[in-house]
């Protein structure tokens, strides 16, 4: 069933080096290279769609969905722009991205395409797409992550995009663009001497990479609060791509997995990483979080009884 | 050469809906009105100023994060389109600015003899911040005065409010020192909401008045406090408190624009004048002004 509509997933750095400097350390260029075999892997699947999540893309107004058939602009990363600017065009499915807006809606989130000359797309994004759709051979949309979403609403929105690829019978490729730790160094550094911010970063990455190459999505989907505790700088409510990518690939750890690079990217953690649905299984563990279909809003708790 | 000055600092909120709100022909959508209570205030504000003589807008703004130190704009002139992530239904603006490179120059280089970590934006490319657009469209649409963007360094997620705090006033006092150097009249601009708690939902009609309120009762109250403590010209009490604010309100008073043009004024201890303060999706947006001559303040509001 997952064969049919999600080809493969890929988890891969937001920070624009692999793009723009990759010969400035042999870490930047091993991600390059880990992106460029992706690139290849891609082309030569059946996959006839690339669904990018982006932790580099806030929202507020719900969740929306690139949707301008032809994104053109130049961008230039608010920290890296000394690095060069980022000319880009892409070709978005404007009608999957409709679809995806309309099951989220059925499943009860607030969602919305954008179709916009101009539109700032981010770093992330642009990082991905130009790397491993270079030739635009296969469209694509981007999601945004909403900065107030927990678990149940980012389950619950990779569900409906789900119910679009099924309906609309699409073979994806599902591309996740966030870092592992994410913490960088705050000062300049000479790129040759780049590392992991500290060692507790490091040993957790090793940790959730050693998931990953076991195919253990919905374990790291489930450790996610811990994920964000541990290793995240708290910018946003809660790590999300795990759990965007667990719910968008079926919420299980039934994948063959692979990890082509994990380097530092400015202290942060860069990596690599593909997971191919596969008949496997593997882990030890069972979970009594519920997997919610529904998204209901708040609880209003707060609006049950006064002090 | 006569020693520069800070003639006026203003809070001045960006949410987009208010250029939305205004239909300026830069602005490409176009809309019924709303927030007048926020618009009328800028209004006010902008009408001052044409009154008092000053050579360059100096923004600070939290929607030019950067992490790795602060960065200042560093190119002459930038003419291109901002589009607003996250509410591009409302702000699609076409703006053709001049940069004070020289003052920019000199600010960074301040900051770093005072030991900040900063680097001069040269990047053509660049798209200016939604945010520096916003306000300064608010405060002088007519783009007379050349501007200077300060990204805003995230030392409160990275650190803690604490560290931002501190560093947020090394840099302001850094910037005084190269205005008052420069021999130019400046006003500072920063650029941030108060409390920042947003709704998720937005209206079919954005300008729908029906609909807009502030986020929560503990928003508000919150809101209130800081502004009356700038009413009554206590700054150092409105940065101490600043830290647990921002944590109770998700404050964009994290950015550290309040704090620096705090820094760089030297803590006033004189009544703020207040222009306006009003709910835009949800979050307190407050319009104030400190201005040092005591001849040309005011009681506004």
């Amino acid at each position: 069933m997952d064969h049919d509509i999600i080809k493969f997933g890929l988890y891969v750095p937001p920070h624009p080096h692999p793009l723009l400097s990759p010969g400035a350390s042999k870490g930047y260029q091993r991600l390059r290279d880990a992106f460029d075999t992706c690139r290849e892997r891609i082309e030569n699947s059946d996959a006839d769609l690339i669904i990018v999540y982006s932790t580099t893309w806030p929202s507020i107004i719900g969740h929306q969905f690139q949707a301008n058939p032809n994104s053109e602009w130049v961008h230039v990363d608010d920290d890296f722009h000394y690095l060069g600017s980022m000319p880009y065009s892409f070709t978005m499915d404007s009608v999957f991205a409709g679809a995806c807006v309309e099951k989220a809606k059925e499943r009860g989130l607030q969602a919305r395409t954008v179709n916009y000359d101009a539109f700032p797309i981010d770093t992330g994004s642009i990082t991905a797409l130009s790397l491993l759709n270079p030739e635009n051979r296969i469209p694509a949309t981007i999601v945004s992550s909403n900065m107030y979403a927990n678990r149940s609403e980012t389950i619950v929105l990779g569900k409906a995009i789900r119910d679009a690829l099924t309906e609309e019978k699409r073979k994806a490729v599902v591309v996740v663009v966030s870092s592992l730790s994410n913490r960088m160094f705050t000062e300049p550094i000479d790129p040759s001497e780049d590392r992991i911010h500290s060692q507790k970063d490091d040993d957790w990455n090793r940790k959730i990479l050693e998931f990953f190459e076991d195919g253990r999505l919905e374990d790291l989907s489930q450790l996610s609060r811990e994920i964000h505790g541990q290793i995240r700088v708290q910018k946003v409510v809660a790590y999300k791509p795990a759990w965007w990518m667990a719910s968008t690939m079926g919420q299980h750890n039934n994948y063959d997995g692979e990890v082509l690079a994990y380097e530092a990217l400015n202290g942060s953690g860069g990596a690599i990483i593909q997971l191919t649905p596969s008949v496997g299984s593997i882990g030890d563990k069972e979970f009594d979080e519920d997997d919610v279909e529904y998204y209901r809003g708040d609880r209003n708790v707060l609006d049950q009884g006064g002090v | 050469m006569s020693k520069g000055e800070i003639v006026l600092g203003a809070l001045a909120p960006h949410p987009p809906h208010v250029v939305y709100a205004e239909n300026p022909d830069q602005n490409e959508p176009v809309s019924e009105g709303g927030w007048e209570t926020l618009r009328w205030g800028y209004h006010r504000l902008a009408r001052k100023l044409e009154t008092i003589d000053y050579d360059v807008m100096v923004v600070f703004t939290p929607h030019w994060q950067t992490y790795v130190g602060t960065h200042f704009l560093g190119v002459p002139r930038f003419s291109s389109k901002s589009v607003d992530p996250v509410f591009p239904n409302i702000f699609r603006y076409n703006y053709d600015l001049e940069v004070d490179v020289d003052l920019s120059e000199a600010m960074c280089k301040a900051a770093s003899d005072a030991g900040l970590i900063t680097r001069m934006m040269r990047n053509p490319d660049f798209r200016v911040d939604y945010g520096t657009i916003t306000s300064c469209h608010m405060m002088n649409p007519r783009w007379d005065k050349p501007i200077i963007t300060i990204s805003s360094n995230r030392n409160t997620h990275y650190y803690s409010p604490e560290v931002m705090i501190e560093q947020a006033l090394a840099l302001g006092k850094a910037c005084r020192t190269a205005i008052e150097d420069s021999g130019k009249r400046v006003v500072l601009v920063s650029s941030h909401s108060l409390s920042h708690r947003h709704f998720v939902t937005e209206s079919p009609l954005p300008e729908d008045m029906s609909k807009e309120h502030i986020y929560n009762h503990s928003q508000y109250v919150w809101d209130m406090a800081l502004i009356d403590l700038f009413r009554q010209g206590k700054m150092r009490e409105a940065i101490d408190i600043m830290p647990e604010f921002t944590e109770q309100t998700i404050a964009e008073t994290e950015g550290g624009g309040l704090v620096w043009m705090m820094g760089a004024m030297g803590m006033p201890e004189y009544p703020a004048e207040i222009y306006g303060y009003q709910s835009v999706i949800g979050t307190g947006n407050c319009i104030a002004a400190w201005v040092p001559h005591s001849d040309k303040r005011e009681i506004v509001l």
